[in-house]
């Protein structure tokens, strides 16, 4: 869940209960995204995307063009009955079926292939949008982390990608093949009748103002119930996790009470939502029977009031005898009445196709909004390598693991490089710094460290501790001042190379699923077992660890749920001690372990800090006493400086905490 | 399972049986129009008016039936359906509320959400195919079956080919894919837990340098993914154009053979009666593959309905006694050889041979390490837990003799993992008290030191808190808990660990204010700092379940090595924060 938020920690991102693709409201929204996913479509795969959409096409002709060769056998059969001879009708018959039969088959290859080459095709686009999201989400910088909810975050992975998934395998294609149908029933029914086609087309607006006057309300519930289910199951997770809560202050009853309120109005609107969803099918149904009706009275009135003579306009006509005019026979009638139901039915889901893909563009955005975000800024030149120490005191670059590490800095002007080795010295100037850019909390913050020296951060919760120490490995970029690390202005220095070159133990630890030796190892991820085994034992984890029934094969899942908070937080200090960095940063745990464990995280804290610049947020007198120089802060800036016993002496503010008396 | 789950039915049922009815008539309806058009064409041929317009209307007239009895079953199975689901989450919801903290344990948080939410909706859309499709797809086979023969006798014995063929194809398809899916669907799982990690440990991904790392591998694990789905949605392409197979094949076998009856005259066949004929095969071959639709929907939903009847089901494991009493008359507490675990068949006790006597009025404190048995232990006061042997007494009564509610309002509890709800400071305040007037809310939170900070916000105690308390910090959190406890008024008032983001400053005033304000209240005091325990009447020192140890601090700090090992130990800087751990 988020992070608690106070005055110091950046603003959170509202809208955490924000799920499904209705948070934005569909009304303000603008298609780019759409486009963007067919850009992505036809240039990445073009070849396969061009024969999925063919296939669409095809078959859906294919599908809809029966009804033409079904027209000539009824007419053959009609022709019959009024005195053709018998071979020639079975010729036309065969014909005509055979003719039927053969766009059948090719109505069942594409659709074969339409639908297996888009379901791979689907699932390689779902794959490589999950890829390019990942990849981007790695690269952005911390603040973008503060700023939205993990479940938000989250949200973009599941719901997201799953409407991605919806418009590409469902919504676009079947939309496509509905507008291809009704273009080619459209010709189909010209072809055969003008006159019966003008009766379907009333029909057919007919069906849109009623799908319409449905449809739309029917959206509406359907956001209101969006709203009712987003607020009952906020209630729900809010009651589920404070139940123990609700039992110790016997608010059972109330709770229930409010409960069913809230899904007293859940029911309504979803009732309504379901109600006008369900009667929607029903009608375009009958409406398309009662179509079907019309135009079979219609049309037999006309066939019988003329005897067979009645007048007929149609395309069929043209072609076979020259003239637009002709005869309106049974045939034509009967032909036309799978036609027209089919027409009416077709129309019926058009509305709804759209409504799922104005869904899916939603969903889709915000998987573009994700992507379009901008990626953490790195500018840095100066390199961090392996190098050898000369005699002449200078330092040549090495490929072999010299233990040696000098930061590489080309200077453009005259193309030379100088090496300077890395020890871990850091000098922070007037640095001033602020989450928002208005909002400065920390003011110009001026400290050293040199190499080996430990300097800890005292101070109230807010006071800036944690985020000087952010500053340092660049997870944020200061508004003002500098900070040199071994004399280089950290900004020039690539960010994945300084962060190398600092270690971190964070007081919230985070494991990730694998073995425990993979967790150490992530680290360094080619050091060796025994390198982990090593650090492990520096860290006190190793005791721990083999004594689990599987030792250090032990597989972590759900961040280590199962794991101890001391126990955690040993596994974290042991992968910090295979980094082997000559600077750490350090925030010590506070949260309650027991007395035990505690002693083992206290020593391995204090053995990994040995030899190293250390920046510690402390809370271990221990600690604070073994500092070369404490820095206590208050409200962004540094109030007090200097050694335990020194800042004792002072009798300020160190004093205060340290001797607990309040008084003064 | 299913009948205990159709038990939420309740006032519904009338809407669920109406469902069918009118799906009944609206499915008969509708297949009589391919017949009504076949006898129209009769008429037609024979130049009939008459006939032709009684047809006709009775064909406008079935349209008409079927729609609007098609509207009125949409209506009573959306009512019939949403109505179950309600039913369902408030009795699981009511359910929940009767959990002991035993229930409470036993499901996690967002297994109950999930079970609440994503399943009921599941067993939802099942119910609603259930009464409506489950009712119609088999009666529109049957009846269109009926109607085929009726209008020919022979041509649809074409149905015995492609059925059967049609049939065996889904069944091939669902056997072979589901498998799968269910396989394909475990992976997804932890394709996202890897990404919420990723999420959650973005400090050490990019600390470590590891963003490319952790690329590759996701990389590598959505490729993997990508490769299962590809294989399962290959079997389901087949569905489909084996379909479509299906009904063509139909379509052009009753074609050719109906033109033949016509031409041969052997049957009163005409060309209505074949486009009737095309359109009861079709409805047949739909009605078969929405079978199998709700076939898996069913199968799937199943195991959402499993998980709901385990929430209703699940029975509270404690009761009230009967006559229980219900007055408390003061604060003593008594353990009497007490041992305590979580499980009846567990190994080892949480808790062994706890003897204790508190008096009324007193200050106690409780330390010692994490898993040492402290929570455990007042716990069992207001019967949160029963105790597995012995006996706990408050009052000098059994706590099991009471009304656990008139027990509960009197030992009150300020909870190690506490929460506030959602609504104003003053609503949460009054989770104590419903009654209380503004003045009796203030006083306590006086007396718990959170008086100054509300009035600090600009709506005062009207300050709207955010779910899960997001927007105060974590020492007001446990301060504004504490009051909340305070203004029940009662007997005993046990904190468990709660002001541990709490300054040290902040909670010496606290306690102090707490003990002269409430004199007579037993006051038990649960720490990890010894520093918030150290003027206690008197500490019980705990390890591994047991008391080690009873007595002052000067008398502890002489004659109990844990104390004074905890006591030197834990002398920590952790006392420098307002907000300690943000735990």
């Amino acid at each position: 869940m988020a992070k608690m938020s106070n005055s110091f920690k950046p603003p959170m991102g509202k809208g955490s209960m924000g799920k499904g693709p209705m948070k934005k409201g569909i009304k303000n929204l603008d298609f780019k995204a759409l486009f963007r996913i067919l850009g992505i479509l036809f240039k990445e795969y073009k070849a396969s995307y061009v024969i999925v959409l063919c296939s669409v096409m095809i078959s859906a002709v294919a599908s809809s063009v029966g009804g033409l060769f079904l027209n000539q056998v009824y007419t053959a059969l009609e022709n019959f009955l009024a005195g053709t001879p018998y071979e020639e009708t079975w010729k036309i018959i065969i014909t005509a079926l055979a003719t039927l039969g053969f766009i059948y088959l090719i109505n069942i290859v594409f659709s074969y292939t339409f639908n297996v080459l888009g379901a791979i095709l689907t699932q390689r686009f779902l794959r490589d949008m999950r890829i390019k999201l990942f990849s981007r989400m790695q690269k952005l910088p911390i603040k973008y982390f503060d700023t939205h909810t993990h479940g938000d975050i989250m949200s973009t992975y599941t719901n997201d990608i799953d409407a991605l998934r919806q418009l590409v395998s469902q919504s676009m294609p079947q939309l496509l093949s509905t507008v291809i149908t009704l273009v080619t029933l459209t010709f189909v029914m010209l072809y055969i009748s003008v006159i019966l086609f003008l009766v379907v087309v009333l029909g057919l607006i007919f069906i849109t103002f009623v799908t319409k006057l449905v449809g739309g309300n029917s959206a509406k519930y359907f956001m209101a119930q969006q709203r009712a289910v987003a607020k009952a199951e906020g209630y729900i997770e809010e009651s589920m996790a404070g139940q123990k809560v609700i039992k110790v202050f016997c608010h059972e009853d109330e709770s229930l009470e409010k409960f069913d309120a809230l899904n007293d109005e859940l029911f309504n609107v979803s009732n309504k939502a379901n109600a006008f969803s369900n009667i929607l099918m029903p009608i375009i149904h009958n409406i398309g029977n009662i179509l079907y009706v019309v135009i079979a009275f219609l049309g037999g009135g006309i066939v019988i009031l003329t005897q067979g003579t009645g007048i007929n306009i149609s395309i069929q006509n043209l072609v076979l005898n020259g003239s637009l005019v002709g005869v309106m026979n049974i045939a034509t009638v009967v032909s036309f009445l799978g036609l027209a139901r089919r027409f009416a039915n077709t129309t019926g889901m058009v509305s709804n196709q759209i409504n799922s893909v104005v869904m899916a563009v939603a969903g889709s955005n915000r998987i573009f909004e994700l992507l379009d975000e901008k990626p953490e800024e790195d500018n840095g030149y100066v390199t961090l390598v392996k190098a050898i120490k000369l005699e002449d005191g200078t330092y040549q670059e090495s490929t072999d693991d010299t233990g040696i590490w000098v930061w590489k800095h080309p200077h453009k002007e005259d193309g030379s490089v100088t090496y300077t080795e890395l020890k871990g010295d850091v000098r922070l100037t007037d640095v001033d710094f602020g989450y928002e850019e208005n909002h400065i909390v920390l003011h110009g913050v001026t400290l050293y460290a040199e190499p080996g020296q430990k300097v800890a951060f005292v101070g109230a919760t807010g006071a800036g501790k944690t985020t000087i120490t952010n500053l340092i490995n660049r997870f944020y970029d200061i508004a003002d001042g500098k900070i040199r690390y071994d004399g280089i202005n950290i900004n020039k220095i690539k960010k994945a190379d300084l962060r190398r070159s600092l270690g971190i133990v964070l007081q919230d630890v985070s494991l990730f699923s694998g073995t425990i030796m993979d967790n150490i190892r992530y680290g360094k991820l080619d050091a060796t077992d025994e390198e982990c085994i090593n650090a492990a034992k520096l860290a006190n984890a190793h005791d721990f660890i083999t004594r689990l029934p599987e030792g250090y094969n032990t597989y972590i899942t759900g961040d280590g749920a199962n794991f101890s908070q001391g126990q955690r937080q040993l596994l974290s200090i042991a992968r910090a001690a295979v980094k082997n960095a000559p600077a750490m940063i350090l925030d010590e745990a506070t949260s309650s372990i027991d007395t035990r464990t505690e002693l083992l995280v206290q020593k391995g804290t204090n053995r990994l800090m040995e030899g190293r610049t250390v920046f510690v947020i402390a809370h271990r007198l221990s600690t604070v006493k073994d500092a070369d120089v404490i820095m206590v802060l208050d409200k962004g800036r540094i109030i007090e400086r200097g050694s335990h016993d020194e800042l004792i002496k002072q009798k300020g503010t160190y004093y205060r905490l340290y001797t607990g008396n309040f008084a003064e | 399972m299913i009948k205990r789950l159709l038990g939420s039915i309740r006032e519904y049922k009338k809407e669920s049986i109406l469902t069918p009815i009118f799906i009944i008539i609206e499915v008969g309806m509708e297949v009589l129009i391919p017949l009504l058009i076949n006898w129209f064409g009769g008429c037609l041929q024979n130049g009939d008016g008459k006939g032709m317009l009684i047809y006709g209307l009775l064909m406008v007239l079935s349209a008409g039936i079927s729609l609007i009895a098609g509207m009125i079953a949409g209506r009573t199975c959306a009512k019939a359906a949403t109505g179950f689901s309600k039913n369902l989450r408030h009795d699981m919801f009511e359910n929940v509320q009767g959990f002991s903290f035993a229930n409470i344990d036993k499901f996690s948080t967002s297994s109950l959400v999930t079970r609440l939410t994503t399943d009921v909706n599941n067993v939802q859309m099942a119910y609603m195919m259930i009464i409506r499709t489950a009712i119609r797809s088999p009666l529109m086979f049957i009846f269109s079956v009926a109607m085929s023969f009726y209008i020919s006798p022979t041509l649809p014995a074409i149905f015995c080919v492609t059925i059967p063929v049609l049939a065996f194809g889904i069944i091939f398809i669902i056997k072979n894919a589901m498998p799968i899916f269910k396989k394909v669907f475990k992976k997804y799982d932890n394709l996202n837990e890897s990404v919420q990690e990723n999420i959650k440990g973005m400090r050490v991904v990019k600390a470590y340098v590891r963003e490319d790392y952790e690329t590759k591998k996701f990389k590598d694990v959505s490729g993997d993914l990508a490769k299962d789905f590809i294989k399962a949605e290959k079997i389901l392409a087949l569905n489909n154009p084996l379909m479509q197979f299906c009904l063509n094949i139909s379509l052009l076998l009753i074609a050719f053979f109906g033109s033949q009856i016509i031409i041969s005259q052997t049957q009163n066949l005409n060309v209505f009666g074949l486009t009737s004929l095309l359109t009861y095969s079709l409805q047949i071959l739909m009605s078969l593959q929405m079978l199998s639709m709700i076939f898996v929907m069913i199968t799937l939903s199943l195991e959402s309905a499993r998980r709901i009847v385990e929430v209703l089901d699940e029975k509270s494991t404690l009761t009230n006694k009967e006559n229980a009493i219900t007055t408390v008359n003061d604060g003593t507490i008594e353990f009497n050889n007490v041992n305590f675990r979580y499980y009846k068949n567990a190994e080892k006790n949480i808790l062994t041979n706890i003897n204790l006597k508190i008096e009324s009025g007193k200050t106690v404190g409780i330390i010692g390490g994490t898993g040492s048995g402290k929570t455990s232990l007042v716990n069992l006061i207001s019967r949160l837990y029963d105790v597995s042997e012995g006996e706990v007494k408050v009052g000098g009564i059994n706590v099991k003799d009471y009304d656990m509610e008139v027990l509960r309002e009197k030992v009150a509890v300020v909870l190690q993992k506490n929460v506030l709800f959602s609504g104003t400071i003053k609503e949460n305040l009054r989770w104590g008290d419903n009654n209380a007037t503004d003045e009796e809310l203030i006083k306590a939170c006086k007396m718990a030191c959170a008086h100054e900070f509300i009035t600090s916000f600009p709506n005062g105690y009207d300050t709207f808190i955010e779910q899960g308390g997001a927007n105060v910090s974590g020492g007001q959190k446990q301060r504004l808990c504490i009051a909340r406890a305070i203004l029940k008024k009662p007997k005993v008032i046990i904190f468990d660990d709660s002001t541990s983001a709490v300054d040290m400053k902040t909670d010496a005033m606290l306690r102090k204010a707490i003990k002269t304000e409430l004199p007579s209240v037993t006051k038990i005091i649960v720490a990890q700092r010894i520093a918030s325990v150290q003027d206690a009447d008197v500490i019980v020192v705990m390890d591994g379940g047991e008391i080690k140890s009873v007595g002052t601090h000067e008398e502890l700090l002489q004659s109990s090595e844990i104390y004074k090992e905890v006591y030197t130990s834990q002398h920590k800087m952790a006392d420098f924060d307002e907000n300690g751990g943000e735990n």
